[in-house]
């Protein structure tokens, strides 16, 4: 396989998320949405890593992606669990006490 | 050690219909995480995205990767995501609708992006891999391993034997700020999420 | 009087039976074009490594098609179908072995009645009546979710089969983090648990998902850490690697390794039992409580893929156990671990081959019982112990099973700097277990017939050897 292919597989599935991120209202929503993101950005780090002269780093730095998301997954998650229990909703959109 | 270990796994018979059904799975699971209504259904979609992109990286020879990334984000991640779900799910099945206005605008913006990606993709001409001379540390395709956990601890075995002279630091420093960094999170997030007086009324 | 009875099992019999055995077919069609994708994915993963025997037929194959493709065809379709069959199998043993020992403990008749010898026939008659019953959708149910749900458990358990050696090199794929891979496709079976707990619209369900994800997530984490303390004794993350160290008599199995891999033994099957939800730990079912827990809604053949997935996931923590503590494939008697060794290496091409895999068939089943013998304790301890509460089970793993496993994992890191300092020698056998394997990987590798399966390249040793060959002030 060529690395245009992988290359093109990580842009769907970084469009797909910055889509996620950008239509949903649920607040895990989004959440999944900077997932797929994070994760087209990995595909690249491991296509590169196969075909061009990155070597070992790009393996190494999807690693660090990986373990870097689960952490943001689980403060983004404490957070929306407490704005859960002082909303009673999950909705971003209601989310607009700081506006002006 | 014979050639036929040589072989990598993506340039094996087959490995491009492989690539292509992943590939197709991923990216379809992906477009169905978009157009899911509910929650849970886009957890389930994301798993079969993230499964199929693990399948990718272990085309790719990086067999650590992809079990990582099974491990962690389909088994841990998503896993807590859809425990998440779970706790702030006012009824069964919640849907919170996004207004149609939003979705085209959102894809109007979203498929520009993509065009001017894949206009960048094809437009750069990528230096193909050097062919390095790494002696005794050739390593079988996929099986990257113990190349990855030297990196981690401060020696790069592939740079390192290539250059000759010079020892490269490697990762130690960020794997050392990524445990502490791991470490603070878990504390963050335990404190954060504990269980507190819930408010009345919205 | 006869012909009447004929007619009328022509007329209703007949049909009736004939319009069933059609509508069995078409449920087993139906589950087997559902689970062709599903498979799919493990029976392609397998390919990955399908040049393990590619090599091994390519002499027959060379004659029909020259080049590769057919060969790693079959190869692929090789490793899946034997693969299928150790995962459809063991089922259906487990299940009549869970009958009969319930039937001892518990002072009642196991299956007597169905069939052959001790009652064999009896899960193959709960099969077909299981692939028989209609497939029931609660109106609740998302019912996307509700179907898939079975299979993700399925599929999961059996994937792990794909890295599980079951003898020397007699593994689908000989990857180098064997033991990371299995545990991370294990960790998936919870998905499908939690998907089906929560799909199904009912409170018992969801009780049940959200009980199996606050005990799986939090119980993989002692389960990891167990795992890790034979591997650094090992130094090896594949398991192949760590099966073949254990080679030469019991005192060189990883549980007599040090006090702390004993302990980690107990440790490691207390909370494998606990991943695989098997009683006192079934919380996740619990039908004193919660019904049938997650699978309260499910009928059929759907109900039964959940079994598969968990007997099969038994076998497979079962067998991790056996390679990671209890020797592997080895038999523990030195002589004949030695003779079986040398059977397997020889690579002469007069009838040696066979004795090589005659050799590699003596090491599987020894492999098998072992692994039985700890599905047969985690069948016992079901029908011996009362199921905990979902605090006390939390409690268990959370303020107990982590803390201890930490404790051994520091205490294992520790051990050869003790044995070091106080008996200037890194383990109490008389050679370090991975000295001795790195010596006959570079034996192996160094000759020129090097076993296809051996795919780990000692690259530690030659970094090693690299640096110390590198002058004082390189080091900077």
């Amino acid at each position: 396989m060529s690395l245009d292919a992988y290359l093109l597989v990580g842009a769907v599935l970084f469009v797909c998320g910055v889509i996620c991120m950008a239509t949903k209202r649920n607040g895990i929503g989004v959440l999944m949405g900077v997932e797929l993101v994070l994760n087209g950005a990995n595909i690249n780090f491991v296509a590169f890593s196969k075909y061009t002269q990155l070597g070992l780093d790009g393996q190494i730095f999807s690693l660090f992606v990986i373990v870097l998301a689960a952490a943001e997954a689980a403060v983004a998650l404490a957070i929306a669990l407490n704005f859960y229990n002082n909303h009673l909703t999950i909705d971003v959109d209601r989310a607009s006490k700081l506006k002006g | 050690m014979s050639n036929a270990l040589l072989i990598s796994a993506a340039s094996a018979p087959g490995g491009n219909l492989l690539f292509f059904v992943f590939a197709l799975a991923a990216c379809l699971c992906a477009v169905a995480v978009v157009a899911a209504q509910t929650v849970v259904r886009m957890a389930f979609w994301l798993v079969l995205s993230l499964g199929s992109t693990a399948a990718l990286f272990f085309l790719a020879d990086a067999d650590f990767v992809g079990a990582a990334q099974l491990l962690i984000y389909v088994g841990g991640t998503l896993v807590l995501l859809v425990f998440g779900v779970m706790l702030t799910a006012s009824g069964p099945y919640l849907k919170i609708s996004t207004s149609p206005g939003e979705i085209v605008l959102g894809s109007a913006v979203a498929l520009l992006f993509l065009f001017v990606v894949i206009a960048s993709i094809s437009g750069v001409n990528w230096p193909a891999p050097a062919v390095a001379d790494a002696g005794d540390l050739q390593t079988t395709a996929g099986n990257t391993l113990r190349p990855l956990g030297l990196s981690f601890l401060g020696t790069r075995p592939d740079l390192d034997l290539a250059d000759g002279d010079q020892l490269s630091p490697g990762y130690l420093l960020p794997f050392e700020i990524v445990s502490v960094h791991l470490l603070v999170v878990l504390i963050g997030a335990a404190y954060l999420a504990r269980a507190k007086r819930r408010a009345t009324g919205t | 009087m006869l012909s009447g009875v004929a007619k009328w099992a022509f007329w209703n019999a007949g049909p009736r039976f004939f319009f069933m055995a059609l509508r069995s077919a078409m449920r087993v069609l139906q589950t087997v074009t559902c689970l062709a994708p599903c498979f799919g994915m493990g029976q392609s993963v397998m390919m990955l490594a399908a040049q393990s025997i590619a090599d091994f037929l390519a002499g027959i194959t060379e004659a029909i098609a020259p080049g590769k493709g057919l060969q790693y065809v079959l190869a692929a379709v090789i490793h899946a179908v034997l693969l299928v069959h150790a995962f459809a199998l063991s089922p259906a043993v487990f299940i009549w072995l869970e009958r009969k020992v319930a039937g001892r403990i518990q002072d009642r008749l196991g299956p007597t009645r169905v069939g052959g010898l001790f009652g064999w026939l009896q899960s193959l008659a709960d099969g077909i009546k299981l692939v028989q019953k209609e497939d029931l959708c609660p109106p609740a149910a998302d019912s996307l979710l509700f179907r898939s749900a079975p299979y993700f458990v399925c599929v999961a358990s059996f994937a792990a089969f794909m890295v599980l050696p079951f003898s020397h090199g007699w593994v689908a794929v000989a990857a180098d983090c064997g033991l990371f891979i299995i545990l991370a496709i294990l960790s998936l079976e919870v998905f499908g648990i939690i998907m089906a707990g929560y799909s199904s619209g009912s409170k018992w369900s969801l009780f049940g998902g959200m009980r199996e994800a606050a005990q799986m997530v939090s119980y993989e984490i002692p389960l990891a850490i167990c795992a890790l303390v034979p591997v650094i004794a090992a130094g090896s993350l594949n398991l192949g690697e760590i099966g073949g160290m254990q080679r030469g008599g019991v005192q060189n199995w990883f549980i007599l390794h040090d006090p702390f891999s004993f302990i980690a033994f107990f440790v490691y099957f207390v909370v494998a039992t606990a991943s695989c939800k098997r009683a006192p730990f079934d919380l996740a079912e619990a039908e004193s409580e919660l019904v049938g827990g997650f699978h309260t809604e499910y009928s059929g053949i759907r109900w039964s893929f959940f079994f598969m997935g968990e007997y099969a996931s038994m076998f497979a923590v079962c067998g991790i156990a056996s390679i990671l503590f209890l020797g592997g494939w080895n038999t523990g008697i030195p002589p004949l671990d030695d003779a079986l060794y040398t059977a397997r290496n020889a690579s002469g091409s007069d009838g040696s081959a066979i004795v090589g895999y005659l050799a590699n068939v003596l090491g599987l089943l020894v492999f098998v019982s072992k692994a039985f013998v700890g599905v047969f304790v985690q069948i016992w301890l079901r029908w011996t112990l009362p199921r905990l509460r979902i605090d006390q089970v939390m409690t268990t793993c959370l303020k107990y099973l982590v803390p201890i496993s930490c404790f051994l994992f520091l205490g294992a890191t520790l051990w050869p700097l003790l044995l070091a300092t106080a008996a200037q020698r890194s383990t109490w056998t008389p050679q370090p277990l991975g000295a001795r394997a790195a010596a006959e990987l570079r034996e192996s590798t160094a000759a020129t017939s090097a076993p296809v399966a051996e795919m780990p390249v000692p690259a530690v040793p030659a970094v090693q050897a690299q640096l110390d060959a590198r002058p004082e002030g390189a080091i900077q």
